[in-house]
């Protein structure tokens, strides 16, 4: 059998620089484009390359792969202009590997820049009158998100006896996290009852198992392996990339007990790295809810269907368990800006470099981040180790 | 605007979907099908989403269904016309089909629901020009 296309650019690119906004947070006096220079700025001086070498964007948004660009005084011969939701920053890095190992383009930046709480510089967007959202799901009384991930709660909770205890484990674990990181936005510790005492957002899921709602930016600069070497700091090479979408709305979701295009976007990362759940040191996954990384973790072969629940449980994800998850405090703790997918990349190059302190996994060599947009909509992995 | 205005969102008709629509309003639950696949689905699409086929038309659904899942909002979208908690969830018709509905006529409470019980459909005319199919716990 020939090797399978995605296999032969295994480890053939490497992010060579991340960063962030200089704060994250609640950011009135910072408009969104701002945000993305401050990150973009951040993740090229990380890098140890100029602007002016940067012949690749990527980023997310209406007309954004335009506007982008052009507030960073850079004029790409490439872009990528994806926007499936929170995880389209994972979905730019399999883009990424695949234009630069074509060599269609030397060097890649990706970016975000959000201002998802203080809206500045950021218009509301709403679905269209006519739309098939605001048709068939919105004047049923979807609440937008909680809705549909909610939805997936209750039902998994129905076919495996998953708890709102289980729930709750998670945003408990990762708020312990949160409170090794000082740019964290919550960073008090947490129990599991006041999860369960948090009010009702929508049922089963409470106030504490949702993200926060926040402004930020983040970017992450490629390279091909071979250049990154000579780079400022040390390569974290691309094993594995892919990405699956199931639906666009929540009522068109295949099964509501499991994640298929997430159990499609693991299967294709894990084959193009040739590794296995049991290889990875850290991961992150994408937590706009607290289900949605119950549902990956079963997704992605971390754990059998419908364990995901006991997976969890006493603190197992916490600092010091045995499976350290969202080390940076994840978007339930740390910030989420509405599409929080590249914060996860640039935590889990962070981690591979040993530069997270307190919160440092030891001998973290390999990485997994696993993101989601829309509604369960669209699901992004991404295998990333300091060695090829 | 009269004072029991319906103030809730509401759909807007594609010439795709305005037969979903105009049956609503006859209180008739009217479901594309797909004459090559023999299979009904939803959302109204000109062509069949599971086999690739223009060959469609519509019928009419028994309205009989049961709850795949649901969620309880404590509070509606701006303007929903419900206060306090009620009750979303995903309904699979008898034909096959599953689509978003308000559940009605039942205590939003999780006790009084659960995922597979059997639902009946229901029109709730909000407009002149616009009906809502509804769903609630069959034999209320």
């Amino acid at each position: 059998m020939s090797m399978p296309v995605a296999a032969k650019l295994r480890g053939a690119v490497a992010i060579a620089g991340v960063g962030e906004s200089d704060q994250i947070g609640r950011l009135p006096e910072k408009s969104a484009p701002q945000l993305h220079m401050e990150a973009a700025r951040n993740a090229l001086a990380d890098a140890g390359i100029e602007v002016g070498e940067v012949d690749a964007v990527f980023t997310s948004g209406r007309n954004m792969a335009n506007e982008i660009p052009e507030y960073l005084g850079i004029r790409p011969r490439y872009v990528g202009g994806t926007q499936v939701g929170g995880c389209s920053f994972l979905v730019h890095v399999e883009h990424a590997v695949a234009a630069l190992a074509a060599g269609l383009c030397s060097v890649a930046l990706i970016t975000h820049g959000e201002s998802g709480y203080s809206h500045i510089g950021h218009p509301r967007q709403r679905w269209g009158d006519d739309s098939v959202n605001n048709q068939f799901e919105i004047p049923h009384g979807t609440t937008g998100p909680a809705t549909g991930y909610g939805l997936v709660a209750t039902r998994h909770m129905h076919t495996y006896g998953t708890t709102s205890e289980h729930l709750a484990e998670v945003a408990v674990a990762t708020r312990a996290w949160a409170s090794l990181n000082p740019r964290a936005w919550a960073r008090d510790p947490l129990t599991i009852d006041d999860v369960l005492a948090s009010r009702v957002i929508a049922w089963p899921l409470h106030l504490l198992d949702c993200c926060l709602v926040t402004d930020g930016g983040g970017a992450v600069v490629l390279t091909r392996a071979d250049r990154a070497a000579d780079l400022a700091a040390a390569p974290v090479y691309v094993l594995g990339t892919a990405t699956a979408i199931g639906h666009q709305m929540v009522s068109q979701m295949e099964h509501f007990d499991r994640w298929d295009a997430a159990e499609r976007s693991g299967a294709d990362a894990f084959a193009m790295a040739g590794l296995k759940p049991a290889d990875i040191d850290v991961t992150q996954l994408y937590d706009a809810f607290t289900i949605v990384p119950l549902l990956a973790l079963e997704a992605l072969g971390f754990c059998a269907r419908g364990e995901s629940g006991p997976f969890v449980s006493k603190q197992r994800t916490a600092p010091g368990g045995s499976f350290p998850l969202n080390t940076n405090g994840g978007g339930l703790s740390y910030t989420h800006t509405g599409m929080y997918g590249i914060f996860m990349i640039v935590e889990a190059v962070r981690q591979l470099r040993r530069q997270r302190g307190e919160a440092q996994v030891p001998h973290a060599r390999t990485a997994l981040c696993h993101g989601t947009g829309g509604e369960w909509s669209s699901a992004a992995t991404l295998i990333l180790s300091t060695e090829r | 605007m009269p004072a029991d205005a319906y103030t809730g969102p509401l759909p807007v008709p594609t010439p795709e979907s305005r037969p979903f629509w105009d049956a609503a309003r006859e209180h008739r639950l009217s479901i594309p099908f797909c004459n090559r696949c023999q299979r009904w689905y939803f959302y109204p699409r000109a062509f069949c989403p599971l086999c690739f086929a223009a060959d469609i038309t519509w019928r009419t659904a028994s309205g009989a269904a049961k709850l795949v899942s649901f969620v309880i909002p404590s509070r509606g979208p701006r303007n929903f016309p419900v206060v306090g908690p009620y009750v979303v969830g995903i309904v699979e018709l008898a034909e096959g089909p599953r689509m978003m509905a308000h559940i009605v006529d039942v205590e939003a409470v999780p006790e009084k629901l659960s995922c597979d019980m059997p639902l009946e459909v229901v029109f709730a005319d909000v407009t002149p020009q616009i009906t809502l199919p509804k769903f609630r716990p069959v034999g209320r």
